[in-house]
């Protein structure tokens, strides 16, 4: 309790003082052959006061491996042993930095590229002014003191590194840590944004592919939101993001007649069919003027708009429907033990159309689906018809053995004759 | 042999008869497969993991062609310098096939714009591993692709 | 008949003859069990007759084993019928091994003076049994390679020549393409020539030695049919329905292909062995891994090691049936042991 009260008020007093004794803490890792104070006094101690120490000790703080120690961020002298000079204010000592500083605080050492160059030459050394332009930063300096700062993300005491399969910042962790703030109802209450985005994602392919698979080329959160600058794309600008990586679908939509309208009326492009957070797997029934169809949302029965998404989807769901039938033809041939690999390795090569000619449908342009559907419907029309030579191969199989079997039959009969022949004229004789 | 009843058929020839036939038929039925097996088929030869991927004629420097390798796709490729290498196609972030951009001077993936050096090594994109090396030879004016 | 009349004339053929003309199968209610001999004769001519037509096609290398037999089964004209028919022969083969050498065991047909007999017939029954082993790894798909490598890792086991025999199976110290090269000259040479040799010599004793009498029937007393033409002709009738069962077999149910082998992968979960070896595999499973100071693989593959070697030596183990008196004690081995293989065989394939 007096620990609590001592350290507390000495917050409060460093506070005060850490205007004055900005810039004086040194940005230098303690020198090894002195005994570091703080870390001997604070060892000994438990809860609040020792646990920094130990996350500290940690192998895998990233602080800790490159030589830093608590006066480093915190101020202070640690060559003292009496506790008042070690935390001495004067020295710059601050116990609990305060949050609007804390940008500031780390940027002392990770804004400044001749410093970070010595650790690691290729680290970016713009994240506390791109983290002034986010949201996030904005609202600190307004004084908002529950959005993130560096170590609501990072942690403080036990920080890893980002690439640390544990560290709270690993790709597979991005979206849970984001989620401790964005999705907790209570906590965002006050800004009256959705909460609901991490759900959404992980419901989403993207997740499923990150989460399930652990396919780390899978988008989370900052691929699209950015990490430091962390501002939510504007509208116009998604289809570039989602772009990144669906490289064809993006310039072929730029080129359709959708992306000037789209544009002019502010929407979305990508997210307006595809949705942004809760993007699922894309299915043909999204295409065309069937229930499901995104196509209906905007256009009306009898325009010339709603045949060009009735026409796509019909080319669309027609080689669908023919590698399915050639598919199946093949599984019964191969079932009645028919030797049908080749074709259906050959089928795969249709598989691949279809999957291009549902990229194809971005150019929102009949023509160009029918010409990619094409190829695919003759390579399915081939395996189709190798499909029904085996059938036809298989029933000349049985027919060659119900043939077979009746010679032997009848041979079978009339050994059993001759011997019923040869026995009679024995037993006679 | 017993003297037969006037007029009627000797039923022993007849069950002679029938024993004879029908043993015919049945080598005649084992026969005919056989002589039918000895003869090859009109492609004579079972395809090892020896394809002839291209024709070197065929094949321009900064080039590729994507061709069936047993049951997988792969792709033989000439270099803007002249060398001919093989990878299999196969794109190992979700198994799309790739293809050989000539603007870009590398092997590319449609689906999530993975990006292959012209040694196969994964340099941009998705995918977590190269491309699997294939061995390329010319024999004549063929180019023959093989596995390792 | 001329021709034979001709060929008598320079091969000497009339002891050959006499011996077609005079010899006779005893009739009894155990002679149902004569036919399996013949049976199991039909079906190694079988397997020989489409394992030659295989030859014409296929590849022992481990990058065209595989793509030849799929090219016998799917561009070969009747290459289906072939392959499938050799690959079910092997197995009926060995089935009707086994039933006739249990009916020959039970019938203590090995009593004198037909040891030889006996001897010959276990050379051929290990002998069938590597035909089958090496057999099998030849298409080079999945399922064999990892059987193989089981199999010959068994064979390790062996103390003291353990290493030297799996390096002579294996052809290195791992299942490779020297393996399929090696078990291809077992399967189609070696094998082969020395099962001429002892099948010539067990079914040269049998028309020497004439049919034994199950103890307890009365040699003088006994009905007897000719050899000539009425056994051979039922003989023949039964070959010819086994060859139907071979043509149904494998129009309705094509011997798979499966994956081609990839050594780099893993061993799929619950590999086993064919059906014949099926037995023998589940006893090892049950063998506690040690048992006092040996290696329970070890102790297993030593027990089955001196069970073959006893039921070897059978003729000269069973006093009682040499005296021609009743011999309880082996009928009573006999029944166990095939209770003991049927029933490990049914759990093996069953769990």
């Amino acid at each position: 309790m007096t620990g609590k009260l001592l350290t507390t008020s000495l917050g409060a007093v460093a506070a005060l003082a850490l205007f004055a004794t900005t810039g004086q803490a040194q940005p230098t890792p303690v020198a090894a052959a002195k005994v570091d104070q703080c870390v001997a006094c604070h060892s000994d101690l438990e809860g609040r006061l020792g646990d920094p120490v130990k996350a500290l000790q940690q192998k895998d703080d990233v602080h800790g491996q490159h030589g830093f120690s608590c006066a480093n961020c915190h101020g202070g002298d640690p060559s003292q042993e009496s506790g008042k000079a070690a935390m001495d204010p004067a020295k710059g000592f601050v116990a609990v930095p305060k949050r609007q500083d804390i940008p500031r605080l780390c940027g002392k050492c990770h804004s400044d590229p001749a410093f970070m160059k010595q650790f690691d030459p290729a680290e970016r050394t713009d994240q506390e002014s791109e983290y002034s332009t986010s949201v996030h930063g904005k609202r600190l300096k307004q004084g908002d003191q529950k959005v993130a700062v560096c170590t609501s993300c990072h942690g403080f005491h036990g920080v890893k590194a980002v690439k640390n399969s544990t560290a709270p910042v690993y790709a597979l962790h991005v979206a849970e840590t984001c989620g401790s703030c964005h999705a907790n109802v209570g906590y965002m209450q006050p800004y009256g944004i959705p909460t609901d985005q991490l759900a959404k994602w992980q419901s989403s392919v993207h997740g499923e592919a990150m989460l399930k698979k652990q396919d780390l080329s899978a988008p989370t959160c900052n691929d699209c939101h950015g990490n430091h600058g962390a501002t939510p794309p504007s509208v116009a600008s998604v289809a570039n993001v989602c772009g990144t990586c669906h490289v064809r679908q993006a310039e072929l939509f730029q080129k359709s007649p959708h992306a000037k309208p789209f544009q002019a009326l502010g929407n979305g492009a990508c997210v307006q069919c595809h949705s942004n957070h809760e993007i699922h797997h894309p299915s043909d029934e999204m295409l065309g003027v069937g229930k499901q169809s995104v196509c209906v949302e905007c256009h009306f029965e009898g325009t010339s708009s709603f045949k060009a998404a009735a026409a796509m989807s019909g080319q669309i769901s027609d080689l669908a429907a023919q590698i399915r039938r050639a598919g199946e033809i093949l599984q019964e041939a191969s079932n009645d033990g028919m030797e049908v690999s080749r074709p259906q390795f050959d089928l795969r090569e249709a598989g691949n159309k279809l999957i291009n000619a549902r990229v194809v449908v971005h150019s929102f342009a009949p023509g160009q689906v029918e010409a990619a559907v094409k190829p695919g419907l003759e390579v399915a029309g081939k395996a189709h018809q190798a499909g029904l030579v085996a059938l036809s191969d298989f029933q000349f199989r049985r027919k060659g053995l119900a043939v077979s079997l009746l010679f032997i039959a009848i041979a079978v009969a009339a050994i059993f004759l001759k011997l019923r022949q040869i026995e009679r004229r024995q037993s006679s004789a | 042999m017993q003297p037969t009843r006037e007029g009627t058929m000797p039923r022993r020839s007849f069950v002679d008869y029938l024993l004879g036939t029908s043993l015919g038929m049945v080598v005649a039925a084992i026969f005919y497969p056989i002589l039918r097996f000895l003869v090859p088929p009109r492609i004579a030869e079972s395809s090892e993991l020896n394809v002839v991927a291209a024709k070197t004629a065929e094949l321009k420097p900064n080039s590729g062609k994507v061709f069936p390798f047993g049951t997988e796709p792969a792709i033989v490729i000439q270099t803007p310098g002249g060398e001919i290498r093989a990878f299999s196609a196969v794109c190992t972030h979700l198994a799309c096939t790739v293809q050989y951009r000539d603007d870009l001077q590398q092997i590319w993936c449609a689906c999530h714009d993975g990006h292959y050096d012209l040694y196969g090594k994964n340099i941009g994109g998705p995918p977590p591993q190269p491309l699997t090396k294939l061995t390329a030879n010319i024999r004549g004016d063929e180019i023959i692709v093989s596995k390792g | 008949m001329k021709t034979l009349a001709w060929l008598e004339e320079r091969l000497g053929l009339e002891p050959v003859l006499k011996l077609v003309e005079k010899k006779t199968v005893p009739i009894h209610r155990h002679s149902i069990w004569y036919y399996l001999g013949g049976m199991t004769l039909f079906l190694f001519v079988t397997q020989a007759v489409t394992g030659i037509l295989l030859l014409l096609y296929y590849r022992p290398s481990s990058d065209g084993a595989y793509e030849s037999v799929q090219f016998i089964m799917g561009q070969v004209s009747f290459g289906w019928l072939v392959r499938s028919i050799h690959s079910w022969s092997a197995n009926l083969m060995i089935g009707t091994l086994f039933i006739h050498m249990f009916s020959v065991f039970l019938t203590k047909a090995y009593r004198p003076p037909r040891e030889l007999t006996w001897i010959s017939g276990a050379v051929l029954l290990f002998l069938a049994l590597a035909f089958g082993f090496s057999g099998y790894l030849l298409p080079w798909n999945k399922v064999s390679f990892f059987a193989t490598r089981v199999g010959t890792q068994i064979a390790g086991v062996v103390p003291g020549i353990g290493t030297f025999l799996l390096r002579f199976l294996r052809g290195g110290d791992d299942v490779t393409g020297a393996t399929l090269t090696r078990f291809y000259g077992f399967h189609v040479a070696i094998l082969p020539a020395i099962t001429a040799l002892f099948l010539g010599v067990h079914v040269w004793l049998v028309q020497k030695q004439g049919m034994s009498l199950p103890p307890g029937e009365d040699e003088s007393q006994v009905k007897t049919m000719k050899f000539v033409p009425n056994f051979l002709l039922r003989d023949a009738m039964g070959w010819l329905l086994a060859l139907g069962l071979l043509a149904a077999l494998s129009a309705l149910f094509p011997w798979e292909l499966g994956q081609k082998a990839d050594p780099f992968a893993s061993a799929p979960a619950g590999i086993k062995p064919e059906w014949y070896f099926l037995f023998l595999f589940q006893t090892l499973k049950y063998i506690p891994a040690r048992v006092a100071f040996i290696d329970g693989d070890v102790l297993g593959v030593l027990v089955m090691g001196a069970g073959a070697a006893l039921w070897v030596f059978v003729p000269f183990l069973d006093r009682q049936a040499a005296r021609g008196e009743k011999s309880p004690v082996f009928t009573a081995i006999g029944w166990v042991l095939i209770v003991y293989i049927v029933g490990m065989t049914l759990v093996g394939y069953f769990t």
